[in-house]
């Protein structure tokens, strides 16, 4: 039951076109035929060697997902996935579990090299060279997942040594099973939604993150997340707990192939925040958004969601979404601790046929809580993106408030920019607030740009980094610079 | 030097500038007085390179470089720089990263290596200071929730640090109080020299009290009526347009008399 993968010359997929990494790793693979049934999910779970409980909550989960269906919701097209067609694990073939850096297959430390992120103990984080000022770098600690499974977590002993769990999900299973068991599906169930039942039944691998009681995370945790192989579908879990009085940043990176079919790639993410924990979660998605033509890309059905437990607990979503064909994606908030506080920053850029419809959900549930969602869409080529924002005040949030700013960047006229709030409030002391805009680039902005000597590409890039500012200075500084480059790669030949 | 010989120019079909002929030697400062709507600024748009406009005839050449077929950009780089009458807002766009972004361009343009931020900084403070700005400009997102007057400091900021060989000025001097006035043409004046030459376009004698020009020209209706030195800006100015026989000529006059 495993095929080995013709290789392939990764120079020469590199080097077409405008998506910097379409690249293909030759590397022996292991693979699940294609298809999906109880006994596909047996045989991940026998691989991965899950006790039985687990797999008793995956079978649960795909039982859910074969009474649901798709959602059909968003303002997003595309032709039906045929679910049986797909791989659901694939895996670079290995000796069992390599503990340390060394043991990693060469090939994947060149691979994740080339995607400007070295997999090295060392302070530097890589496609943000020739940035300028000089300055020294934080430690990052990273995970590597590629397809099926985590291939490499640098700095592991440094976070143990602070009593930070940063690994693989699948290998939290086997030495965390306490914690795994009482906060997998906490926050989103095994039958939330269609993508979120898919993924439960099958995720393959993700991060896991405890962070104990009065922690505060000695560095930013990262998982870079990499489809290589064909016909495959990613599905990745992450959950992170923050405990009490503990504090965590963690970031998340991922590209694929450059493909001429569509990938399915339906993560889930689970936050749990306790009393007085912060969690920011910042994600720079960057997924094989399909060529010019809208020829292939990533379809990206994300289920996020974040439960703010604790009185005064806070978590932070900031996402930059410049990838993917078709981008489905609700980073959320469930504010249910006193005087909670959730903020969701977005900036989601569409190019020639993609379609993004992202935004976030804020419900709530206790009383002072308080969210903020600054929003940003830009749409060029024929693109659609719509924002799509549930804030939802329940009857015992007193005193809740809530502000909203959808901001929305037209550049061309042959795309198009959607706002879809929903508010509903059942507390009359609860207070929201929503702002739209829509805009475009003026030509008179782009004219004293070039006046000025700047290039069209870079008067467009320039006006687009001001108009995303108070989203990018969320991001922690280092990533910050990487997504200000790729927003100038997404927009490539939108003008002129 | 530049030379503007029988520049014609019309947008949506009408006809705006009609055969303008105009030489700026190297080293020498002219200013463009005329009515409103003679086409003053018409003519540094086209200059500049705006789109929108079609060049009916003609053609300008600066150091003998065909300025017409050349990018804005390009032109920004060959060393032209103009004031804007009105200055554009970038909302989100620090002032400082837009001026470093715009002279490492030009530098990049002359073959110059780039500066880094510290090294931008001591030449922006500088600047700053000689033209009486605070060094809070820098951290204000390009001219927005700028006073009229704060625009036209900003735009002589610019010139300041970008270096032009040739600025034109386009009414610079609207919306300055009078010791604005003094500071913004000090800075023109500063520059002032064998490689810099300029236009300014302005309304009033009293920025050529302080910007005393090598000559005065007067635009009206499309074209250049009379040139003189800098005793015609004050018969100007005494007079008006009118008197001195200098009011714009229509628009049917004008097509008929172009060639
Ligand atoms: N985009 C445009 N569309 C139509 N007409 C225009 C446009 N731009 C300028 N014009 C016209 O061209 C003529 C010249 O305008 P211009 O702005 O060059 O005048 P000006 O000499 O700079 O005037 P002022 O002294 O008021 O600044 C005016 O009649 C104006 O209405
Ligand atoms: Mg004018």
């Amino acid at each position: 039951m495993s095929a080995f993968v013709e290789p392939r010359d990764p120079i020469q997929a590199a080097t077409e076109g405008g998506y910097k990494w379409g690249f293909e790793t030759a590397i022996e693979m292991e693979i699940a035929p294609k298809g999906l049934s109880e006994d596909t999910i047996r045989l991940i779970s026998a691989k991965k060697e899950e006790p039985e409980w687990l797999l008793a909550w995956r079978l649960k989960a795909f039982a859910a997902w074969r009474e649901t269906s798709e959602p059909d919701w968003a303002k997003v097209k595309h032709p039906p996935i045929d679910y049986q067609a797909l791989h659901y694990y694939a895996a670079p073939k290995r000796k069992p579990g390599p503990k340390s850096l060394a043991e990693v297959d060469p090939e994947l430390l060149a691979t994740y090299e080339k995607l400007g992120i070295p997999l090295r103990e060392r302070a530097i984080l890589a496609g943000v060279e020739g940035a300028g000022e000089a300055e020294t770098r934080p430690d990052v600690a990273i995970d590597a997942v590629f397809d099926s499974v985590s291939v490499a977590t640098t700095f592991r002993e440094t976070l143990a040594k602070a009593g930070v769990i940063f690994c693989p999900i699948s290998e939290a299973v086997r030495e965390h099973p306490d914690l795994v068991r009482k906060y997998l599906g906490s926050v989103v169930p095994q039958g939330d939604n269609f993508f979120a039942a898919l993924n439960s039944a099958v995720f393959t691998d993700g991060s896991f993150v405890f962070v104990p009681k009065g922690v505060r995370c000695p560095m930013e945790l990262s998982t870079y997340f990499r489809i290589n192989a064909r016909n495959t579908g990613q599905f990745e879990r992450t959950l992170i707990i923050a405990e009490a009085g503990a504090s965590v940043s963690y970031l998340e990176g991922c590209t694929a192939p450059q493909r001429d079919e569509n990938q399915l790639h339906a993560a889930v993410v689970e936050l749990i925040a306790l009393d007085d924990a912060r969690i920011k979660y910042s994600t720079v998605q960057n997924w094989y958004p399909g060529d010019a033509e809208g020829r292939g890309g990533i379809y990206n059905f994300v289920t996020k969601r974040g439960a703010c437990r604790g009185a005064r607990s806070k978590i932070s979503w900031t996402q930059v979404e410049t990838g993917s064909a078709i981008t489905w994606k609700y980073p959320s908030c469930i504010l249910q601790g006193e005087g909670s506080v959730g903020e969701f920053y977005s900036v989601a850029v569409t190019n020639h046929h993609q379609q993004a419809d992202t935004g976030t959900k804020m419900i709530h549930l206790g009383a002072n809580t308080k969210s903020t969602i600054i929003a940003k869409g830009i749409s060029a080529g024929r693109s659609n993106n719509t924002y799509r924002g549930l804030v939802r005040m329940m009857p015992r949030a007193h005193g809740a408030r809530n502000f909203t700013q959808c901001d929305s960047l037209l550049i061309g006229d042959r795309c198009g920019a959607h706002t879809v709030p929903y508010i509903e409030s059942r507390n009359p002391s609860a207070r929201v607030e929503h702002e739209a805009t829509t805009s475009k680039i003026a030509d008179d902005q782009l004219f004293y740009c070039r006046a000025r000597g700047l290039s069209q590409e870079d008067a467009v890039n320039l006006i687009v980094n001001g108009f995303c500012k108070d989203v990018l200075k969320e991001l922690p500084m280092e990533f910050a610079v990487e997504a200000q480059k790729l927003l100038a790669v997404s927009l490539e030949g939108s003008v002129g | 030097m530049l030379e503007i010989r029988d520049l014609s120019a019309s947008i949506d079909g009408k006809p705006i500038l009609n055969g303008i002929d105009l030489v700026v030697p190297t080293g020498e400062v002219h200013a463009i007085m005329g009515p409103n709507g003679s086409g003053k600024s018409t003519l540094s748009y086209i200059l500049a390179g705006r789109e929108g406009y079609a060049v009916t005839g003609g053609e300008v050449r600066l150091d003998g470089v065909d300025l017409l077929t050349l990018a804005p950009e390009e032109r920004a780089a060959a060393g032209l720089f103009l004031a804007f009458q009105y200055p554009v807002e970038l909302p989100g766009v620090g002032n400082a990263n837009f001026l470093r972004t715009a002279l490492n361009a030009t530098r990049r343009a002359r073959g110059e290596s780039d500066l880094d931020a510290v090294q931008f900084l001591k030449l922006a403070r500088a600047a700053l200071r000689d033209l009486a700005m605070a060094d809070d400009m820098l951290k204000r997102n390009v001219n927005v929730g700028f006073s009229g007057g704060e625009k036209k400091r900003n735009e002589v900021l610019q010139m300041a640090i970008l270096k032009p060989k040739f600025a034109i000025l386009d009414e610079t001097d609207s919306g300055l109080d009078i010791d604005a006035l003094k500071i913004v043409a000090g800075g023109v004046n500063a520059l002032r020299g064998p490689g810099f030459s300029a236009l300014v376009i302005t309304h009033y004698q009293r920025l050529l009290d302080h910007i005393v020009p090598d000559r005065v020209h007067v635009l009206a209706g499309g074209r250049i009526l009379r040139s003189g030195g800098p005793e015609l800006a004050r018969a100007l100015e005494e007079s008006g347009y009118a008197a001195l026989g200098l009011e714009a000529v229509s628009e049917d006059t004008a097509a008929m008399a172009a060639p």
